[in-house]
């Protein structure tokens, strides 16, 4: 039985704390031991992207001293992992749990596809969903394929999403733009941020879908603010609360 | 860089993205080339391999480039052509202007060339007298308008048809209020054939130059560089020192990828290999550094001087889509100019590397697999660590970071920031959360963090 020490972003475990209890109900339903180390606080991230990578490498050296030593690392973010894969390496080179914990980090849907090897997911959402491809768990982590590269289409969260009982998916056009959050970029850019985020609504409810769903949750705030301040129907969760289903 | 930014990025974009209709519209243009590249691409069962062999040959052509260049410069003399060398924009222009000025040329017509652009050679030679025509129908439109191109490979997207229309009413008298592409290209056309057949000399800027036979390629589909070559007896051909390819055959990689990238075409419609000039004429070829070999010796930059300028970079990059190529406010704008700029001068251009959400959709569309985003981000920490960056952010940054270093400030923090959340006026709230708050909301406050319900339920660990 796997055992998995959750990795929940900061904002998610301070606003979106249901979307943390999803991630962890969805690993033990899935045979996982999960624990919570509760020395994490943030991976660096909004500091590393802003250039800021001396502000970030204390950070991202308490996240190694941390994790450090568990078998599995999940977090329900792509860009957070992409984070820890990705530019970790840069920012703390010599830590010595660097290529331990970088390697054993996965985003929650990458884990159950590819170490659990889920392809089949009970439960039953009978909703009609759109997938928000975030960009970090598209390009980075190359959880799908990607309407860039010519190469043989697949794609992870998808195919999780699509085995629940009941679920209507329904792609947008342009099947993975990005919806202008970019961390600070929706502030400093806040007018090109806010196009960009209302063009993928309007894809998504032209598409008809009911709920809005995705594996980053920064992005889906992003887009849930936009839409809360317009009234527009549209649910928006997190793939993780998609997944645990819902009650019949 | 020819034309200084006006405002920093995110001001020029808040501007263009101000009019939303019409932000749609360039959005849609730049989107089509987009989905015609995806549609071409997906027709060559090898485009990932093409790719991969683009970015090897450019990679050992730089690796390479003194030889590669020595070489090329024999060989080009041995055919015929003249070749110079020239440090910087202002040599570049010097060398263009004596060459014309020695043969009493003072009708130049030129076909696209972003190098020129770059120098600042239009307003240079007529200044000195000298009449020059830009004949890639775009570069004409945003000539006569006396602005600088808004695209690399689309001067003029960012104008409407009618608004064409009404320039050229005015400046080739076509019919007031007509906008028909076909009628207004027609005027164009004829307008342009009189230039054409006037002129004492031809510019054309180059795509490829091939070191081991000494040619210039230059891919039009206009025709307009092969109309403004074919006439007067002089052809100045302007090249950036990293337009170099080793061999002939490397062509039958980055001609099938640059028009497919570009606008989604298997080829461009004219791809003429210039080797020596024509008989009874001249061909002086002009090599420009202007700041290349230094970006040759700076890791991960260096990288940059593959690009092949086929702005597939800008067509999928949706922020350029929804903010205008003028926004970025230099010659090459959109992600690999946001690369290019800051190495010419980080401090103007310090916005750029941030106009950008790092979604990596150019890094995976670039015909040389130039890791744009990750260069980007690069600049970030270029930029800030020399205090490029605005002050308040690296402060509010830092900050963040002590706060986070810390668990126990963290949870602190979290429970302040989520108790002001609900006890505060939304009024409040939104006015606090700033350049977040004026069009989205502040996400809900849960009364619990994950930490402290996990902490309820399941016990300090």
């Amino acid at each position: 039985m796997p055992t998995v020490a959750l990795f929940v972003p900061c904002y998610v475990d301070q606003f979106y704390p249901q979307v943390a209890e999803a991630t962890l109900r969805l690993l033990e339903r899935h045979g996982c031991t999960v624990v919570f180390p509760e020395a994490q606080t943030c991976c660096g991230q909004p500091m590393s992207n802003s250039g800021e990578a001396a502000a970030a490498a204390p950070l991202c050296r308490h996240f190694l001293d941390t994790f450090q030593g568990h078998e599995y690392v999940v977090a329900p973010s792509g860009s957070c992992v992409g984070m820890v894969r990705h530019q970790f390496p840069d920012l703390v080179p010599d830590h010595p749990a660097l290529e331990q914990v970088r390697t054993s980090t996965f985003e929650l849907c990458e884990f159950l596809h590819d170490v659990l090897g889920v392809r089949r997911v009970e439960g039953r959402f009978p909703r009609t969903v759109g997938l928000h491809r975030s960009c970090h768990a598209q390009r980075e982590l190359r959880l799908a394929s990607g309407s860039e590269r010519m190469v043989a289409p697949f794609d992870k969260v998808k195919a999780l999403l699509s085995s629940l009982e009941g679920i209507t998916l329904v792609e947008p056009a342009r099947s993975d733009e990005c919806c202008g959050f970019g961390g600070t970029f929706a502030v400093a850019e806040e007018a090109v941020s806010c196009l960009m985020g209302r063009d993928r609504l309007d894809e998504h409810a032209r598409a008809g879908a009911e709920v809005i769903t995705g594996v980053d949750m920064s992005c889906l705030m992003h887009l849930e603010g936009l839409a809360r301040r317009e009234g527009r129907p549209v649910r928006i969760l997190h793939a993780a609360e998609v997944l645990l289903g819902e009650a019949a | 860089m020819a034309h200084a930014p006006a405002a920093s990025h995110p001001e020029a974009a808040a501007r263009f993205a101000a009019d939303v209709p019409r932000t749609h519209w360039h959005d849609e243009s730049l989107w089509f080339m987009r989905v015609k590249r995806d549609r071409a691409a997906a027709q060559v069962p090898e485009w990932e391999r093409l790719r991969e062999l683009a970015q090897a040959i450019k990679a050992h052509a730089l690796a390479t480039l003194p030889a590669l260049l020595e070489q090329f410069e024999r060989n080009a003399t041995a055919a015929g052509a003249t070749v110079h060398w020239a440090r910087d924009a202002a040599e570049h222009n010097r060398i263009v202007h004596g060459l014309l000025a020695e043969r009493g040329a003072t009708r130049l017509v030129k076909s696209k060339s972003m190098l020129t652009e770059e120098c600042g050679l239009n307003p240079y030679l007529e200044a000195r007298g000298i009449e020059v025509v830009d004949t890639d129908l775009g570069e004409r439109i945003v000539q006569f308008r006396d602005e600088p191109p808004s695209h690399i490979v689309l001067p003029a997207i960012h104008l409407k048809k009618e608004e064409i229309g009404a320039l050229f009413h005015e400046k080739l008298g076509t019919a007031a209020g007509a906008s028909d592409p076909k009628y207004l290209t027609e005027a164009a056309r004829g307008h342009l054939r009189q230039k054409f057949l006037a002129a004492q000399a031809g510019l054309t800027g180059v795509n490829f130059a091939v070191a081991d036979t000494g040619a210039v390629v230059v891919c039009t589909n206009e025709g307009n560089a092969d109309m403004g070559t074919s006439l007067p007896p002089l052809h100045l051909a302007c090249m950036g020192l990293e337009k170099i390819v080793p061999h002939a055959e490397d062509l039958g990689v980055f001609l099938r990828l640059l028009a497919r990238s570009a606008t989604g075409q298997p080829v461009t419609t004219y791809s003429t290999h210039f080797l020596g000039p024509r008989p009874g004429s001249e061909l002086h070829i002009v090599i420009v550094d202007n700041g290349r070999s230094a970006l040759l010796g700076r890791d991960p930059y260096r990288r940059a001087l593959s690009c092949i300028r086929c702005g597939a970079c800008m067509n999928t990059c949706p922020v350029f889509r929804r903010s205008g190529g003028h926004s970025y406010g230099v010659t090459v704008p959109g992600p690999i100019g946001s690369v290019l700029a800051p190495t010419i001068d980080p401090a103007a251009h310090a916005a750029l590397p941030f106009a950008s959400t790092l979604c990596g959709s150019c890094a995976d569309v670039c015909p040389v697999r130039i890791d744009l985003h990750h260069q980007l981000l690069a600049w970030r920490g270029e930029l800030a660590a020399a205090g490029h960056t605005p002050a308040g952010k690296r402060l509010a940054l830092r900050f963040t970071a002590w706060v986070f270093a810390s668990p126990a400030r963290y949870a602190l923090a979290g429970r302040l920031a989520r108790f002001a959340l609900r006890v505060l006026p939304a009024g409040i709230m939104a006015r606090l959360a700033g350049p977040w708050g004026r069009q989205r909301e502040l996400p809900a406050a849960p009364a619990e963090s994950f930490r402290d319900r996990y902490r309820r339920t399941h016990g300090r660990a």
